[in-house]
């Protein structure tokens, strides 16, 4: 990893126009945001809180409606930059597609040649563990399958800076120890530059090099923590003293915001303090 | 095949076999009903003769273009209609009630405006096959994940792009199924028409059969019918079932 800075947004906010009567809604921001080449960095933050917005943002899918988005030196305005891969939380494998085609579809679109698409295909899917299901259909595989065959997709593609918007929100909290291995060591291979966007804490903590703490609507980086961890990682990071700090300052930051985004006062729920004062 | 499908066949083999029984031991009349294997016969001697040949290329002919309009029409329509929420919004009373409709009050009117040809019979079953198409296209496409539109987007996909390797390979179960119901809704409007005032086809023929007393005839035809839409019923069934345990539906 280096500082150099690979995408940026700067006093980037997102405001959803008003729908039929209701007001406009303001998601996201002003977000200062730089993402370094080569880092993993996560974007941790209670539900609704315009995490998925930052990072459609990010991507060129949705415009900010005020500041600036840089990819790579480049304005990011409307389109997906070559070079941005995306992984979401829902399942977006094609059912009517095997698994090998699932992966092929971007190579296939961009006119790659057979030979090409074979070899990276191959690369992928065994990268992946996929290999021996190449001929499967995704309503064969568990969702954590399907979830692999859409990093395949994405990965084939060979993108710069991979964008995850919670990719294991929908797996048991074993498999996602496990994915979360699994994607260490795809961006230690692929050398990618990755931004996770997640509301699990320790997901956040074990993967990352730094991590954005997002206070409740509309979303801004209250703090970003660097966790200090070694590039060579994996989820025996949990075992370790550090990894409870590292979680426990973020549940201090996000606490608050949390019970903001449930409505609550952000002193519910203090019991000892509560009696204390009883 | 499976023991379940074997189950069917023995079903209606014995049906088969009872109906037999019954018309050759003359608790049902002959003239109400011939037995089956004369009706087996009796369709043999009429394809082999080339008598209904004439008759069956009309219906099958009225039928393919009854069906292909109402599917092209329907899938665009329904297209149309799910990219404009405000339209769908106003049609959608008239479509689900559509089928409340007795679409063969309208024989007249349509004779009227096409004249005494195949034209009015085309119509009828264009109308009566055209809405499921629409309606199921309508569902097909509510059904697509919205997270393929994103993904679509991420491969820099355009609209025509992502209609033809994404929107409608998400929505075929629901297209076939589409497809599957304008075959059928096109054979009966299409043979129904042609009992009323038709010149010619299988429905014209079962009817003139039946206004001379031409059992042999009429069971013959009927049982040609009944085999021909099963068959191609079956094989629409076949294909469906295929497309939706692929998906996991």
């Amino acid at each position: 990893m280096t500082g150099e800075i690979h995408a940026r947004l700067e006093g980037v906010t997102r405001v959803y126009p008003a729908v039929a009567g209701n007001p406009p809604v303001h998601a996201l921001g002003p977000v200062d945001l730089e993402l370094r080449r080569g880092e993993f960095f996560s974007i941790v933050g209670p539900s609704g809180c315009g995490k998925s917005t930052c990072m459609d943002v990010l991507a060129g899918l949705a415009p900010p409606s005020e500041g600036e988005v840089s990819f790579e030196g480049k304005p990011v305005k409307g389109t997906v930059p070559d070079g941005v891969g995306a992984v979401f939380q829902e399942d977006a494998s094609f059912p009517w597609l095997t698994v090998r085609d699932n992966a092929a579809f971007g190579l296939r679109r961009k006119g790659f040649d057979p030979a090409e698409i074979r070899r990276r295909v191959d690369y992928a899917l065994g990268f992946m563990g996929l290999r021996d299901f190449a001929d499967a259909y995704p309503a064969q595989l568990s969702g954590g399958m399907r979830q692999r065959v859409c990093i395949a997709r994405t990965l084939v593609l060979q993108p710069r800076l991979i964008l995850l918007d919670e990719p294991f929100g929908a797996l048991d909290a074993q498999t996602r120890l496990l994915m979360g291995d699994e994607l260490l060591r795809l961006w230690r291979e692929t050398g990618a530059t990755v931004l996770l966007i997640t509301h699990a804490l320790d997901e956040a903590a074990m993967l990352s090099d730094r991590v954005g703490a997002m206070s409740a609507r509309p979303g801004r980086l209250l703090e970003t923590l660097d966790t200090g961890w070694p590039r060579e990682r994996d989820s025996s990071m949990l075992e370790g003293e550090t990894f409870g700090h590292v979680t426990g300052r973020l549940w201090q930051l996000l606490r608050s915001e949390s019970q903001a985004a449930m409505g609550q006062h952000p002193d519910a729920g203090r019991g000892s303090d509560h009696r204390e004062a009883v | 095949m499976t023991r379940l499908a074997w189950i069917r066949l023995a079903i209606v083999f014995a049906a088969l076999a009872l109906l037999e029984w019954l018309v050759q031991s003359g608790r049902i009349s002959t003239h109400t009903m011939i037995p089956p294997t004369q009706m087996v016969t009796e369709l043999w001697t009429l394809l082999a003769s080339g008598e209904i040949t004439d008759d069956i290329k009309q219906t099958l002919g009225n039928v393919a273009i009854a069906c292909l309009l109402s599917v092209t029409v329907g899938f665009a329509t329904g297209a149309g209609i799910h990219a404009i929420p405000r339209l769908r919004r106003a049609l959608d009373p008239f479509l689900t009630t559509y089928y409340a409709v007795p679409f063969f009050v309208f024989y007249p009117l349509l004779v009227y405006i096409f004249g005494m040809n195949n034209l009015p019979m085309i119509a009828i079953g264009f109308m009566f096959a055209v809405v499921a198409m629409i309606i199921n296209t309508l569902n097909g496409l509510d059904k697509i994940p919205r997270v393929y539109g994103k993904v679509g987007r991420m491969h820099q996909m355009g609209r025509l792009s992502k209609a033809l390797r994404i929107q409608i390979p998400a929505a075929m179960p629901n297209l076939f199924t589409g497809l599957k119901l304008s075959v059928a809704y096109s054979f009966i409007g299409v043979i129904a028409s042609e009992f009323i005032l038709a010149p010619g086809g299988l429905g014209y023929a079962i009817s003139f059969a039946y206004d001379n007393f031409d059992n042999a005839t009429m069971y013959a035809l009927m049982l040609f019918i009944l085999v021909l839409v099963t068959a191609i019923n079956m094989t629409l069934h076949y294909i469906e079932q295929r497309l939706l345990r692929r998906q996991g539906l």
